[in-house]
């Protein structure tokens, strides 16, 4: 584990601070629609975390940890949720596409019904806190892979000349 | 149940490709027969979906608009609306039929190649754009659409990624449409810190032609031209046509349209009626004869270019870009003939402008129907014999014959001859333009005679002649790439044996709309 | 008034810069870089439409009261970042495709074509 990556220093710093890094994103993606932030923002944080790993641990050492095709099967559940939560809009609710259809009276067992008062309501406004999560957590998966295969491909690229 | 659907269908319309794109890489786990399948049958209801809006909007000729999110649009327009009009319907029935032809015809093409689930889930991603692109009313959606249409279509282009030449012609593609679409954005500003609004009929209603919207006008028609490949910004497309998978320039021939359908609305509707108004006569006229200008000059470099390459492909794309230049000298003539009717005062376009608009916009669906039959034609030799270029390739008309005969069928549609669909619209483009001056109408029917030399020469060398050794063993293609083929070809018999029947209730529906920007405000 | 018309020349300034990075520059790695410079510039101009003269943010709950800025360019700027960020995914990985094919990144040695 040591040939891989950068000296043990920044390795112990980068343990230390990264679940700091994930609950501050997490944080911004679940109050998305209190304060500033939302599925993007609070993604491209965590997706940031997750790359100050792989720098620090080196890239032949997190794919062996993280496989891609668990990160596309994180991507599409992200994705299908985002999609059915409109098509519920349609469907269940027989308004239109898109519709916020929580938001109202019943909602999901009075869950998700109010508009936001407080500064930190998170069950309220209906069905877009849950459209910053389904956003969320695709953005992570997706940047995460974007970041592993491009380490990955250019390690490659470097090790063959070297050979 | 139908009533249902017809309600919601400019959503489902987008709606269910990007389901299905969703869906495709958890289905492609399981099986890769099933994943195909899926793919189709997906295509094919979306397809369905489409043509019963078409329907309902080109035979009531009333416009169709669906808001997200509300039931009702409030006073102030704040929420996306997907707005239909007899131009919209045009456009959408041609992004509905190439899809459905291209995935029927990958089933078999793409076999053996890896990683197929990300190619269909890129392309119904693609398709979802295109529809969107054609169905929106408003201008920053459109903004998005486009997007999602150039990064999609780039990813397809690079597909095979261990040939050079793919990746360099998608970084092409790539640079150039971001360019483009970044400059259609800072247009989109501009005009939002005028008016205060996005939404197209909301802008129509209240712009004036002041410098900030000529400046934005300015942008607007430069960055979309350089999306639909006119010259002098045409460089990327011969390229990006010709070495994508055959399959994908069907679909990118779409996209390609969807931009000139771009500059068509921001023309003659967000801009119409400061254009065709009295106040304003001479910038319509001098508007018109630069945009004939530009077309002159796309159809020579595409003809010209044409006749000396050596690869198929790309001989193919030289041809595109005529046809393109076709398109815009048609719309750039009538533009050119607007004149004040001199007893009520209002500014009209003449008899011959309005045959010119109606041959224009019948080309539209013509040429892309012909280019995309070609294409698939080339992604069939090339898939049998795997060679590109046309010194090496002879003979193969005796094992090939169905292939030949689309070939044929292509090559007469291309050029204009009749009894096929490129005669109707070309005719009306050559009667139109000779009324206005007869000199373009000699250079649009010099270049035809000379697209169909060229065409003669491919087929001399491709088809017939000594068979050569090489391709002793080679048989037909396929059978789902046939009935791609077979596909598209009924379409241009059918529109080539009946073509008043397509103009009456097709074309002159989508002429109509376009003319009457009144209507197309009146909407919301 | 000169202080409220600075964003302005800055995203003049930035854009032509970023014109003349793509289209004056031999290496592809520059050119990817006149484009973020570009859409930086678009991006700033979107959020400078915003600005009201001693405004707040636009935040419903809980707001300190006053006017406002407006929240729709905001919007409409968080969508281009988005846009502008799989472009570049999609535009660097292009280039490590072309550099393992050809082993160079001047763009005048890729130009070559096979016939």
């Amino acid at each position: 584990m040591s040939d891989s990556g950068m000296s043990k220093i920044v390795k112990t710093m980068t343990g230390v601070c990264f679940p700091f890094m994930l609950i501050f994103g997490l944080y911004v993606i679940v109050h998305g629609h209190l304060t500033p932030g939302g599925g993007f923002q609070g993604g491209a944080i965590v997706a940031s975390a997750c790359a100050m790993i792989l720098v620090a641990y080196g890239s032949v050492w997190t794919m062996k940890k993280v496989k891609e095709k668990h990160l596309s099967i994180f991507e599409s559940l992200g994705a299908l949720m985002f999609i059915s939560l409109a098509f519920f809009g349609l469907i269940l609710a027989d308004n239109v596409f898109f519709d916020n259809f929580i938001f109202g009276a019943n909602g999901i067992g009075g869950l998700f019904a109010n508009p936001a008062l407080g500064i930190a309501d998170i069950n309220t406004a209906g069905v877009i806190p849950l459209m910053n999560i389904a956003v969320g957590l695709k953005v992570i998966a997706g940047l995460f892979a974007i970041v592993l295969v491009m380490a990955y491909a250019t390690h490659k690229i470097k090790g063959g000349n070297k050979q | 149940m139908f009533e249902q659907i017809l309600a919601h269908s400019p959503a489902l319309a987008v709606a269910i490709p990007l389901l299905g794109a969703f869906f495709t890489p958890l289905v492609g786990k399981i099986n890769d027969k099933l994943r195909n399948i899926f793919v189709i049958l997906i295509l094919a209801l979306d397809s369905f979906v489409v043509l019963l809006l078409a329907n309902d909007v080109l035979s009531t000729g009333s416009i169709r608009t669906y808001i997200f999110g509300a039931k009702e649009i409030g006073s102030p327009v704040v929420r996306i609306i997907f707005e239909i009009d007899g131009l919209n319907a045009f456009m959408i029935i041609l992004a509905a039929i190439l899809p459905l032809a291209a995935v029927i015809y990958s089933w078999a093409f793409m076999k053996d190649e890896t990683g197929q689930d990300k190619y269909y889930t890129l392309m119904l991603l693609l398709t979802a754009g295109m529809l969107g692109m054609m169905m929106t009313g408003d201008l920053f959606n459109f903004f998005v659409f486009l997007e999602i249409t150039s990064i999609s279509s780039a990813a397809l282009i690079a597909y095979r990624t261990n040939n050079k030449f793919s990746v360099q012609a998608a970084f092409k593609y790539i640079v150039i449409s971001t360019i483009g679409a970044l400059f259609v954005l800072f247009a989109i500003a501009i005009l939002y810190g005028q008016y205060d609004a996005l939404n197209m009929a909301v802008l129509a209603n209240s712009i004036q032609y002041g410098l900030l919207d000529k400046i934005a006008l300015v942008l607007l028609v430069i960055a979309l031209a350089m999306k639909a490949g006119i010259a002098p910004m045409h460089m990327w497309l011969p390229e990006a046509y010709g070495r994508a998978p055959s399959s994908v320039t069907v679909v990118i021939i779409g996209t390609t349209l969807g931009s000139f359908y771009g500059i068509l609305r921001v023309g003659f509707t967000i801009f119409g009626e400061q254009i065709i108004s009295a106040s304003n006569l001479g910038v319509g006229i001098a508007l018109g004869w630069m945009l004939v200008g530009l077309a002159i000059l796309t159809i020579f470099i595409g003809v010209l270019m044409a006749l000396k390459q050596n690869d198929f492909k790309k001989m193919i794309g030289f041809a595109a870009v005529a046809e393109i230049g076709y398109m815009l000298l048609a719309f750039g003539a009538a533009l050119a003939t607007i004149y004040q009717n001199s007893i009520t005062g209002a500014v009209d376009i003449s008899p011959a402008g309005l045959t010119a608009l109606k041959g224009g916009m019948f080309h539209i669906l013509n040429d892309a129907l012909d280019i995309s039959l070609l294409f698939l034609v080339a992604g069939a030799i090339y898939y049998v014999t795997k060679e590109a270029s046309l010194n090496k390739l002879g003979g193969l008309a005796r094992n090939m014959k169905y292939t030949t005969v689309f070939f044929i069928i292509g090559m007469i549609a291309v050029s204009g001859l009749p009894p096929l669909n490129g005669f109707a619209s070309k005719l009306m483009i050559y009667q139109s333009t000779y009324e206005i001056n007869p000199i373009l109408a000699i250079v649009a029917i010099l270049c035809s005679i000379l697209l169909l030399a060229t065409f003669v020469k491919v087929f001399y060398a491709v088809f017939l002649g000594p068979k050569l050794p090489k391709f002793d063993k080679v048989k037909e293609v396929p059978k789902s790439m046939l009935i791609g083929m077979l596909i598209i070809a009924c379409i241009i018999i059918f529109i080539g044996l009946f073509p008043n029947l397509v103009v009456e209730n097709i074309v002159n529906p989508a002429v109509t709309a376009l003319q009457n920007a009144t209507a197309y405000m009146g909407g919301i | 008034m000169i202080t409220f018309q600075i964003p302005y020349l800055a995203v003049v300034g930035l854009i032509i810069i970023g014109l003349y990075a793509v289209i004056f520059k031999r290496n592809l790695i520059k050119m990817i870089i006149g484009i973020t410079l570009i859409e930086s510039g678009v991006n700033l101009f979107l959020i400078t439409l915003s600005f009201r003269e001693n405004s707040t943010a636009p935040i419903y709950t809980a707001s300190p009261g006053g006017i406002m800025s407006l929240p729709v360019p905001q919007a409409l700027t968080l969508t281009s970042i988005v846009i502008g960020v799989a472009v570049l995914a999609l535009m660097l990985s292009l280039v490590i495709h072309i550099y393992r094919h050809y082993g160079t990144l001047d763009v005048r040695k890729i130009k070559e074509d096979d016939n």
